[in-house]
């Protein structure tokens, strides 16, 4: 007999994609991680958009009152959702998945065990999206600390957050897998990060953009965030559908490609 | 009934750009045996163990690994087969026992068994006191041991050790051998990769050395020794100009030489008749293959 057949007989079935045990240790490796540095994360992600909150909401607050009638501390402490999803998702992503891969050869490791690419990033994202669909909703409850009324709507908020979260962290992922270089990532942050954050119609209205900048948001993942989590505060409506729709679209797109990308570079 | 193979690689190919980092490769590993792959710097040793992971693919040939065809099935031989890599990838902000916690989950070990395995693998580290210590803290030997101890926690049948002992001291070195002799003895096959003769010579069952991306020679290390370089090497010493005149004198008469940095080495000395000049004899030795067959110099 030979060893192919011996070994073969009843092992010999494909496995399948994504299997659960293989998620399952690249998020137990990422929570057991997170235990060590729990305390630096959280200060930053729920400071940083507190802070901006607080300064446009008191700032511009003292020279508007009201946006599309709300009060405009309640416009920005809705909108910084976004903000929060943002940071706490396309960096993390970038960065963590860039020095794991280069500096502790986290992803060599991984790969060597019943681990492919695939599962290997979808690990990954679904970590950092659930970080972002939490600390997402720190700006909700600074807001309501400042007169924010709850609402039922609000309890969609971690769930928006979480999707938006994964497409961002997919992107930072892709990012991560275009670069060879830790550097690049100034580029990415400042040509693209910083501008989509502030087109989303967090801190103004996009409607007084020019009409091609308001074609733009309509582009930019993070407007349909800040649109779905503001009618879930103040009321649903038709378009939060397709709202929800381009969240999920930039989400498939960018896992698929981080997948492929990521492969490429890790599997030579 | 031949030898179930742990690894059986056939005429595989791996290039990278014009870069041929393995040029048609045979190698076995017999089930429970130790094979040291020793080559040079850039023999294609680590490519090698990439390929067998399937973290490179190969352009051209068959390699199995406990029965499993790579690539498509690689998924399944990687679950029975533990990794050593020669780059220290131990999460270093974790404690011992996290880190070993993290690959327990990896491996797939069911939750029942996650904790024995754990203990298992302190014990095999020898870490069990500094299981609450964080990698950082730990010295070389130890990082290393724990290495090994990772890619050994869900007890598998074929274990790859990538330079297992490079950059470690004498003693450490030494340690780490009885570990790894003491897995064979226990049944585990093992592929080593590694430049140092002495470590292979020591561990393994069979040698195959590796030059320019293909096996030049596949044997036990005894054998090896016999049938590449004979029983006896002569030891020439003197100053430069006396090394260069041996070597000529040797050339002449079609003697097998090689250069250390003091000495001319004259292999198969025991074949030479009243001419050879003035030196120590001692018994060939697997370094001898190394230099002959590679024509590298030992580090």
């Amino acid at each position: 007999m030979t060893a192919g057949a011996a070994a073969g007989a009843g092992q010999r079935r494909r496995v399948g994609r994504l299997e659960r045990s293989a998620l399952a240790g690249v998020l137990v490796r990422e929570i057991v991680n997170f235990s060590s540095y729990w305390r630096a994360t959280t200060f930053s992600s729920t400071v940083e958009p507190t802070i901006y909150l607080l300064a446009f909401g008191f700032g511009f607050g003292a020279l508007v009152s009201r946006v599309n009638g709300i009060p405009y501390v309640e416009f920005v402490g809705t909108g910084t959702v976004a903000t929060a999803v943002l940071f706490s998702s396309v960096f993390p992503a970038m960065f963590g998945t860039f020095v794991k891969r280069e500096f502790q050869r986290t992803y060599d490791a991984i790969l060597a065990a019943p681990v492919d690419t695939e599962e290997l990033v979808t690990g990954e994202a679904l970590w950092i999206a659930t970080r972002a669909g939490t600390y997402g909703c720190v700006p909700l409850l600074v807001a309501m600390v400042f007169g924010l009324d709850p609402s039922w709507g609000m309890l969609v908020v971690p769930f928006v957050a979480f999707t938006t979260g994964l497409g961002w962290a997919c992107f930072g992922i892709l990012i991560a897998s275009l670069m060879s270089s830790i550097e690049n990532f100034n580029y990415v942050t400042s040509i693209v990060v910083t501008p989509l954050m502030l087109v989303a119609g967090t801190y103004f209205p996009i409607d007084a953009l020019p009409g091609w900048a308001q074609v733009l948001a309509n582009l930019n993942p993070l407007f349909h965030c800040v649109e779905i989590v503001r009618h879930a505060v103040f009321g649903f409506e038709a378009v939060d559908l397709a709202h929800l729709g381009a969240i999920v679209l930039f989400g498939l797109v960018t896992w698929r490609l981080a997948i492929r990308r990521m492969e490429r570079r890790l599997i030579q | 009934m031949p030898p179930r193979s742990a690894i059986r690689l056939r005429g595989v190919v791996k290039t990278y750009g014009a870069v041929t980092a393995v040029a048609g490769l045979d190698l076995d590993v017999p089930e429970g045996t130790c094979v040291g792959l020793l080559g040079p710097n850039g023999a294609g040793k680590s490519t090698t163990m990439r390929l067998l992971t399937a973290q490179a693919i190969a352009d051209e040939g068959s390699l199995e690994v406990l029965g499993y065809r790579l690539p498509e099935d690689s998924k399944q031989a990687r679950a029975l087969m533990g990794v050593a890599p020669q780059l220290d990838n131990l999460d270093t902000t974790l404690t011992v026992e996290q880190n070993l916690l993290v690959f327990a989950y990896l491996y797939r070990i069911p939750r029942s068994e996650r904790k024995a395995a754990i203990e298992r693998a302190l014990e095999i580290a020898n870490l069990a006191d500094r299981r609450d210590a964080k990698v950082d803290a730990l010295s070389g030997g130890m990082r290393r041991r724990l290495l090994i101890a990772r890619a050994l926690v869900h007890r598998p049948q074929l274990l790859l050790l990538d330079e297992p002992t490079v950059g470690l001291d004498p003693q450490v070195r030494q340690e780490l051998w009885a570990l790894i002799d003491q897995l064979r003895s226990e049944g585990t096959s093992i592929l080593m990769s590694t430049h140092y003769i002495e470590e292979a010579a020591r561990l393994a069952d069979t040698v195959t050395v590796m030059a320019h991306g293909r096996a030049v020679a596949t044997g036990r290390p005894a054998d090896l020794v016999a049938e590449h370089a004979g029983r006896e090497a002569l030891e020439v010493y003197g100053p430069p100009a006396r090394l260069r005149e041996v070597e000529a004198e040797a050339l002449g008469h079609g003697w097998p030489t090689r250069r250390t940095g003091t000495s001319v080495t004259i292999l198969r000395a025991e074949d030479l008749d009243g001419r050879a000049p003035e030196g120590e004899r001692r018994p060939a030795n697997l370094e001898d293959v190394f230099v002959l067959l590679t024509g590298e110099e030992v580090e």
